[in-house]
């Protein structure tokens, strides 16, 4: 899993410049033409070789192919519908804490922060490891059965998904300057449910929906948990499909570059549009 | 709204969070822990970690090393010049949004896609590499493969170099426009101002940064695991096969190489976060 | 060589299509310390920074010891700027940043030390130069970048805003100090400013700008007490105006709201034409006075401010502000109490009604 987002819920607008920085316009161009070269020619190759199943023209018979195929349709939507769950399941732990810490608990701050940089102190594969060892044997044993190691996997997904989630939620917490708000409402007579309600949740949707974006993103194409876990969701399929098939993986590689993209343009454009308001 | 009410109410709202963080970042890694001071009769020993200098750990550590020392640092050059070229060189705005938009793509993309992507690009029958055929050279022959270090560093550095441009843009946008006047009006050349001002105060993100890369790098399995099929002497492929199946023929050396890599990555985001923190003091 | 130390010959700068400065004209004379006043988005620190480099003006010439720099690169220029932000390298220790400038220029290191030390000195913070900025008050911060300007002996010294940022017995010592230096190092600058208490204090001559233009140029007393328009005389200090009409033009007799009163000298406009009378509050005195003009009003405010006592009355649709100094025996005035107030003539200056 890689740290790719770390900045990503506090992206920062680079300030008005009036006047044009200096700088070699020329060696910027070069920079940049070398470096896209290098990312563009992966994509291009793979698209073009998506193009190419059936033989002498260049059409999408890789990506009908794909789309028929019995494992991809059971192997997606077991993806998102883990996504989802871990998306829910990780709000529902993390947008309490970051209130609470932020509100009530101040002190607590520097140790929740520490916990929820252990995702990048723990890679997935040693994290992998250690779940199956500690819910891997008598008494707590929970990979028994497909279903049981699914759960497991989940809440996994979720726990590795707190730093963005932390990061995001607690940043649209201080941007909203919770405490004011809720001793407003307060005076004004507001209960916690009305607070909650109507004055955190409606200001926190950009944050949450950063983070839930960024989560998805992660758990989608998410690979060495699922496949330790002996698990039939995106991740795993996408590597047997590289091995048994010739095309389709070129489609398969399009799709999920697509998915991502979407998911990266919504959180672009959803944190933008906050800030013109 | 400062003195709880009920001291021990105010725990309440946090301690689904501890409990499962306890459950499943903490607790694992905790097992593996003491399960690699486990010795091979039971009883607690050092052992698994002295025989981590064993040659199949040693090779497999020192190989992850490799990739990851050159990863950072040619991630950490080609990000940094990629984000100070759309930030303060002078290219036009869309260029610098659809950079980040696509770097955080791009770092998500790392796993099985990325991998498939190289293989259809410089596999042994990829474009690229029947284009150099074409012209007469064939790179298989000649030594290079997909398959080995050379391979997997150019394929690491898909995802190493947008994390670096990521990180790096807030820190350029943090440097002053004051600060090069104030240098310029002193008689300084452009040159002068980066080497006495702008690097110098630039840093501690770039170094801290450049071990985050590291960090990354080393860590990650994924895409080395899709592009060799797990059959490849790196660390973390190493713990896979051990997951799999005890092929250290010691299952406490195996929590131990886990362990091992716990520590590096611990250390690599202690030192990231102290030279954040410095940075964020010049540049905030 | 024509004329001043410094000069700008028509200098213009047009940005988007509107002219941010406009026919600019100023000779300032070798040691002269001479301010840029006026509102935010006038052009005052436009113009500071053409003169720095910073900026190209889109037509006119600058001109420094008679050498035309217009287009000279500002770090060939030999000019010390100071800026708001203070701009002090975060990376650098006190006597580092103030030896920057001697360090591009490869002074060798004894005669870098030597001069780190006496500006440091000069600026009074001999004891700082080991610190680094975040560890200085935003006054000290400020006389560091001080030193840093001065440090490379240049010809011209500008400081744009320097002390906007600083609290307000900060301002008034640093600027009593940047008067200091620049008396004894007789050297010339240009300081910008939108605090016209700062510009009057400190400088020899004012330049009052608006919207681009210059309003007037001229020495402190002449800018407060003889300003050329309307702005300048209501951007500089609190201003009295009255509507009235002409009643004797030779004669300078006004009439407003019925009430007569004269000035000095003759009223350039014709017999019962509408004027526009100025007047600064502290020409005005309580009671009568006699050869003075009198004016009776209904007292609106009263607001103490220390070492002035400053009265609000009404008169006809008009307000007239008095300034008076504070003594301890004084018995302020009610509000609604009915007032009268003596102004002498030459207090009185007329204007076109706008």
């Amino acid at each position: 899993m890689t740290i790719s987002a770390a900045p990503l819920p506090r992206a920062a607008e680079p300030p008005a410049a009036e006047a044009p920085a200096k700088g070699n316009r020329f060696s910027s161009w070069m920079i940049f033409l070398v470096v896209g070269i290098y990312f563009l020619l992966p994509l291009a190759a793979t698209f073009y070789w998506s193009l190419r199943a059936e033989k002498g023209k260049l059409g999408f018979e890789a990506y009908r192919r794909l789309f028929s195929d019995t494992g991809f349709l059971p192997a997606f939507s077991e993806s998102i519908v883990n996504a989802v769950a871990a998306i829910t399941l990780s709000l529902l732990i993390i947008v309490p804490t970051a209130y609470w810490v932020r509100l009530r608990m101040p002190k607590l701050r520097p140790v929740v922060e520490f916990i929820t940089l252990l995702p990048f102190v723990i890679p997935a594969v040693v994290l992998v490891f250690g779940i199956i060892r500690l819910y891997g044997r008598p008494p707590l044993l929970l990979t028994a059965t497909y279903d049981s190691s699914r759960v497991l996997l989940v809440c996994v997904y979720a726990a590795l998904s707190f730093p963005y989630m932390f990061r995001s939620v607690d940043n649209g917490l201080r941007a909203m300057d919770v405490r004011s708000l809720t001793e407003a409402a307060l005076s004004l007579g507001a209960n916690w449910v009305t607070i909650l309600r109507d004055v955190i949740f409606p200001n926190l949707r950009v944050a949450v929906l950063s983070g839930a974006l960024l989560t998805f993103a992660i758990v989608i194409g998410e690979f060495t948990i699922a496949l330790f876990m002996a698990q039939h969701t995106l991740g795993p399929y996408m590597a047997n499909l590289t091995r048994s098939k010739v095309y389709e993986p070129s489609a398969m590689a399009i799709v999920a570059f697509a998915i991502t993209w979407a998911a990266m343009g919504m959180i672009a454009y959803i944190s933008r549009e906050r800030k013109h308001r | 709204m400062r003195p709880p009410r009920l001291h021990l109410g105010n725990w309440f709202g946090v301690l689904p969070f501890f409990v499962f963080s306890s459950l499943f970042l903490i607790g694992p890694t905790l097992i593996l822990a003491y399960r690699s001071f486990e010795g091979l009769e039971g009883g607690l020993t050092l052992d698994n970690y002295r025989q981590l200098a064993s040659p199949g750990v040693i090779s497999a550590y020192g190989m992850s090393i490799r990739i990851s020392l050159t990863t950072a640092i040619l991630g950490g050059l080609f990000g940094f010049l990629l984000a100070w070229a759309v930030s303060l060189g002078r290219l036009p705005g869309p260029l610098r949004s659809t950079t980040t938009t696509f770097s955080g793509v791009a770092s998500n993309f790392a796993g099985v896609p990325l991998a498939a992507a190289f293989i259809f690009t410089l596999g042994r029958v990829g474009v690229v590499t029947r284009l150099v055929e074409s012209f007469g050279f064939d790179p298989y022959e000649s030594g290079f493969s997909l398959y080995s270090f050379t391979g997997l560093s150019l394929v690491y550095l898909f995802f190493q170099i947008p994390l670096m441009v990521l990180v790096m843009l807030p820190a350029l946008d943090g440097l002053k426009r004051d600060w090069r006047e104030a240098a310029e009006n002193l008689g300084a050349t452009p040159g002068q101002y980066w080497r006495h001002v702008a690097l110098p105060v630039l840093m501690p993100s770039i170094l801290g940064t450049m071990i985050l890369l590291f960090g990354n790098s080393f860590g990650a399995h994924a895409t080395a695991y899709a592009l060799t099929g797990g059959m490849f002497n790196l660390a973390t492929l190493l713990i896979g096969q051990q997951i799999s199946g005890d092929v250290l023929h010691n299952p406490g050396l195996g929590y131990a190489v886990a362990m091992g890599m716990v520590i590096i990555m611990a250390l690599s985001i202690l030192i990231y976060s102290i030279l954040q923190r410095r940075s964020e003091r010049w540049l905030g | 060589m024509s004329g001043g130390f410094l000069s700008l010959e028509g200098v213009r700068k047009e940005f988007g299509g509107v002219f941010v400065v406009d026919a600019f004209n100023l000779e300032v004379a070798q040691g002269e310390f001479v301010s840029f006043l006026g509102p935010s988005g006038c052009g005052k620190t436009t113009t500071l920074r053409m003169v720095a480099g910073f900026e190209q003006p889109t037509s006119g010439t600058i001109r420094l010891a008679g050498k035309d720099v217009t287009f000279t690169k500002p770090n060939d220029r030999n000019i010390g700027m100071v800026f708001q932000s203070y701009a002090l390298f975060p990376n650098m220790t006190v006597g580092r940043n103030v030896g920057f400038g001697l360090k591009v220029r490869g002074r060798p290191k004894a005669e870098i030390d030597a001069r780190v030390k006496e500006m440091l000195d000069l600026v009074q913070m001999p004891q700082l130069e080991t610190r680094y900025p975040y560890q200085l008050s935003g006054g000290q911060q400020q006389r560091v970048a001080l030193a840093r300007a001065l440090a490379i002996r240049p010809q011209v010294l500008l400081l744009d805003e320097p002390l906007s940022a600083l609290d307000a017995k900060i301002r008034v010592e640093l600027r009593g100090e940047i008067q200091r230096i620049q008396r004894d190092l007789q050297i010339t600058t240009v300081y910008v400013t939108h605090d016209q208490e700062e510009a009057l204090s400190i400088s020899d001559r004012i330049v009052v700008m608006s919207a681009g233009r210059m309003e007037q140029v001229g020495k402190p007393f002449e800018i407060y007490n003889f300003p050329a328009t309307t702005f300048v005389a209501s951007f500089v200090g609190t201003l009295n105006q009255l509507r009235c009409q002409v009643v004797d033009p030779v004669g300078g007799r006004l009439a407003h709201d019925g009430q007569e009163f004269r000035t000095a000298t003759p009223v350039e406009a014709p017999d019962g034409s509408t004027v526009v009378a100025m007047l600064r509050p502290e020409e005005l005195h309580f009671g009568q006075v006699d050869g003075e003009n009198q004016m009776v009003g209904e007292v609106v405010s009263v607001t103490f401010l220390g070492a002035l006592v400053r009265i609000q009355l009404s008169v006809g649709p008009a307000r007239l502000t008095l300034d008076a100094l504070n003594e301890r025996r004084l018995t302020l005035p009610k509000v609604g109490d009915r007032q009268t107030v003596s102004f002498p003539p030459h207090a009185v200056w007329v204007m076109p009604a706008a």
